[in-house]
């Protein structure tokens, strides 16, 4: 249902009311910014020295650049393990073989429910340990191993609830045409069901690089370690912070985008599950085609 | 194991990420009912702030907010919650959490929108109903029931969320495993395999719980 | 069948290839144009910190030194991140060929790894704002310190001074970064840490090091267990570098003039090597 349903067009009383509303809420808010810039101010926060760094290729160079270098390419990594892994997971709890399907059940139900961060800081002690992978890369091998798991699992149940949306008749007439369950499966569900999902699989990509920040805790050279090593040299965590917040929205902002873009599109050709975005005119969300959507968009 | 016990405060650990889930949960849901109301709301300044609040803190690793929660408001607004300093950290660990996962309720409760009929809306105004009016008795009683999945999904991301709230110094299951890493490398396997448990323990009965409730609680269409 | 058979042989060879390289670039020896692998902090001021592509640091000074003395040039040392969890891994893997990251001498870390030196005696300390009036242990009381999440410095402070208030991060510069702002009262670890803070530009005339609160920090290099050639090798390194006056200067310059060289204890005089 649209948002414009919910009332009326507001008329010429509304109207004034809704710009004294609006207005309000803008002091406000600009009130709000302003004590925070003010006490940012007293504090020194705006010193051109903490900024001065930022407009030097020297912090790009040597720290920022190659932490979002080390957050891309563990986000990239982990998702397309987390894509196969999901993938085959999927088929699993999909499949007719009843031990197959009850492993994959508990696999996917156990890593949903550890941390993340726990499941980095313990692969990577596990990985120091007994020497597995070289030195250099362990850090982004425990990176990758937590992304991976879980999201793995995640995956699994997107595709899976794409299947479950499917209309019936799709397998049926599979089956009628002489294919068996595992071949109606793999060649007439599951390509729909991906297509269909695929909004949320890039919006969990944003959960994916949003993780990334995790790999701190275990040494990974991501933006936020990067971060920490600049603010050391400079003394400017603060501003460091802000900018490293600030590429992260933007990154994870226009994936966001990408992902509606994929759904109108595919709703253009009447492919989705839950039909076009009601509310596309202020939607900027990803969470519009109900609530499988907003289901898979959680977690950190 | 037991060495584990005598040298960990496990169960205090265990128990503060209890309380920061539950806390966070009760903040978030507020917030983000507000948030959804904004976003659905005649004023365009409101739907303005609330698109915007949900595309800044869903799309900002939580790790920042939550140590901007600290640095921001302790630090430099001077806004002390408590004179204990591990309690105060706690307190911004949860207003963190909360700000974070309000988001996602806003977007789990708007899916819960989504999935009203266009019906109910167009005969709430039909009956003369005020917007606030139509929200109040209409639209969220059946957006909550709508969305009691997302909603669970997001109480379990926050319940294990919580974890990452290490950051600033508050004691619980992340904490405990970075001070056994430290302290006593040998007993990793240990403490992970008892926070797993422990983590298994708490969010499988949200997911089953919030399972059945929405089947229970499902409007009849 | 073939096939695989042939690529677990490849990747056998593969991995056997790297190791013998990884050999080359760390063994070096006695060196003579080799390459060095250095652990060192990157992100403490004043011991270890990277700026830049550049490193700056008493760490860095001493690790130069001796790597000059074993017969590296400095264009030929590598420099590798050595935060504290991870010291002992990078030496027994062999991924550096020493440590030098204000890494402490106890009987726990010997069971893993040998030390040369020490180099460096430090103390545990606190770092205040100049104004403050905290001057000893006793003005802590009720006071707000800071330190990093699981330190044992901040657990052996907390057992003397039982009424401080205690905030945790992970990294000693968000402790500084409160400090300055005054929110905390005190931060505490080594004095060679708290020194680097206190002398960094942003930070200078404006923190001070209230010094003596608890015991030493002996400052060895860490190298692979049982090595007492290259431990040998680092110890002369090591005297001549107090010797000809460098160890001085590398103190003062990257510790700051307010730095007070306990002379009862530093230089140190290396331990024999075992």
């Amino acid at each position: 249902m649209s948002a414009g349903v919910l009332f009326d067009a507001p008329g010429p009383k509304a109207k004034v009311r809704h710009r004294l509303l609006g207005g309000l809420g803008l002091l406000l808010i600009a009130a709000i910014v302003a004590l925070i810039g003010w006490k940012f101010q007293q504090q020194g926060q705006f010193a051109s020295a903490k900024w001065k760094p930022f407009t030097q290729s020297e912090i790009w160079n040597s720290y920022l650049l190659p932490g979002l270098q080390g957050t891309l390419k563990a986000a990239a990594i982990s998702i397309v393990f987390a894509g196969v892994l999901g993938g085959l997971l999927a088929l699993a709890r999909m499949s007719s073989v009843r031990p197959l399907r009850w492993v994959a059940s508990v696999i996917v139900e156990f890593f949903r429910a550890v941390p993340v961060l726990l499941m980095m800081i313990f692969s990577f002690g596990m990985y120091v340990q007994y020497n597995v992978f070289p030195d250099a890369q362990r850090p982004l091998a425990a990176v990758v191993t937590g992304l991976t798991l879980y999201n793995a699992s995640v995956i699994c149940e997107v595709i899976r609830s794409g299947v479950d949306q499917l209309p019936s008749g799709q397998r049926e007439a599979g089956l009628s045409v002489g294919l068996s369950e595992s071949q109606a499966l793999r060649t007439i569900l599951l390509p729909q069901a991906i297509t269909a999902m695929l909004p949320s699989l890039v919006s969990q990509l944003v959960v994916v690089l949003k993780d990334t920040a995790l790999g701190y805790n275990v040494l990974f050279n991501e933006l936020l370690y990067a971060g920490n090593n600049a603010s050391s040299n400079y003394s400017n965590l603060v501003p460091v912070i802000l900018v490293i917040a600030v590429i992260y929205i933007v990154i994870n902002y226009a994936l966001t985008k990408l992902a509606v873009w994929i759904e109108r599109r595919l709703a253009r050709r009447g492919r989705t599950v839950a039909g076009p975005d009601a509310m596309a005119g202020g939607g900027l969300g990803g969470s519009a085609t109900g609530p499988d959507l907003s289901k898979n968009t959680q977690a950190a | 194991m037991s060495t584990l016990f005598d040298q960990f405060d496990v169960w205090g650990a265990f128990w503060m990420t209890i309380k920061l889930t539950v806390l966070a949960a009760v903040f978030s849901l507020v917030i983000g009912t507000v948030v959804a109301i904004m976003r659905l709301s005649p004023v365009p300044v409101l739907r303005f702030l609330g698109t915007s609040y949900v595309n800044v803190f869903r799309n900002t690793p939580l790790t920042l907010i939550v140590f901007f929660s600290l640095i921001g408001l302790w630090q430099t607004l001077g806004i002390e919650l408590s004179a204990q300093l591990s309690v105060n950290a706690f307190r911004f660990a949860v207003i963190g959490l909360s700000v974070y996962h309000a988001a996602f309720v806003c977007e789990a409760l708007r899916s819960g929108v989504n999935t009203i009929p266009l019906g109910q809306a167009e005969a709430a105004r039909s009956i003369g109903l005020t917007f606030g009016q139509s929200l109040r008795e209409i639209i969220l009683p059946q957006a909550f029931r709508g969305a009691i999945t997302p909603l669970g999904n997001t109480l379990i991301a926050l319940a294990k969320n919580t974890t990452v709230v290490v950051t600033i110094g508050v004691a619980e299951t992340a904490y405990l495993m970075s001070k056994v890493n430290e302290d006593a490398a040998d007993q990793l396997t240990n403490v992970f395999i008892l926070s797993a448990v422990f983590f298994v323990v708490l969010t499988i009965p949200i997911g089953l719980l919030t399972g059945r409730l929405s089947k229970k609680l499902a409007v009849k269409r | 069948m073939q096939i695989r058979r042939m690529s677990a042989v490849a990747v056998v060879a593969a991995a056997a290839l790297t190791l013998a390289a990884c050999g080359d670039d760390s063994g070096g020896g006695s060196g003579g144009g080799g390459k060095v692998t250095i652990g060192i902090k990157f992100d403490q001021p004043g011991i270890g910190l990277k700026q830049g592509e550049k490193y700056s640091g008493l760490d860095v000074d001493v690790a130069k030194y001796v790597a000059k003395e074993l017969g590296y040039k400095e264009g030929d040392i590598t420099w590798k991140a050595a935060p504290s969890k991870q010291r002992e891994q990078l030496i027994k893997s062999g991924q550096v060929k020493m440590v030098v990251a204000s890494y402490s001498i106890t009987d726990e870390r010997k069971k893993e790894v040998s030390f040369a030196g020490p180099y460096f005696i430090a103390q545990q300390a606190l770092l205040v704002k100049k104004d403050s009036g905290i001057t000893d242990l006793q003005g802590l009381q009720g006071k707000k310190l800071c330190s990093v999440s699981g330190s044992t410095s901040a657990t052996k402070l907390k057992a003397k001074v039982p009424g401080v208030n205690l905030q945790e991060f992970d990294t000693y510069s968000k402790c500084a970064e409160v400090l300055a702002s005054g929110r905390i009262d005190a931060m505490t670890t080594d004095d060679t840490i708290l020194s680097g803070y206190a002398n960094q530009a942003a930070y200078k005339g404006k923190l001070q090091v209230v010094p003596g609160v608890g015991g030493d920090e002996i400052y060895g290099i860490g190298i692979k267990k049982g090595d007492t050639a290259t431990c040998k090798k680092i110890n002369d390194a090591l005297k001549k570098m107090v010797q000809d006056g460098t160890w001085k200067k590398a103190v003062e310059t990257n510790l700051g003039s307010e730095y007070k060289i306990d002379s009862s204890k530093n230089p140190p005089q290396p331990a024999a090597c075992s």
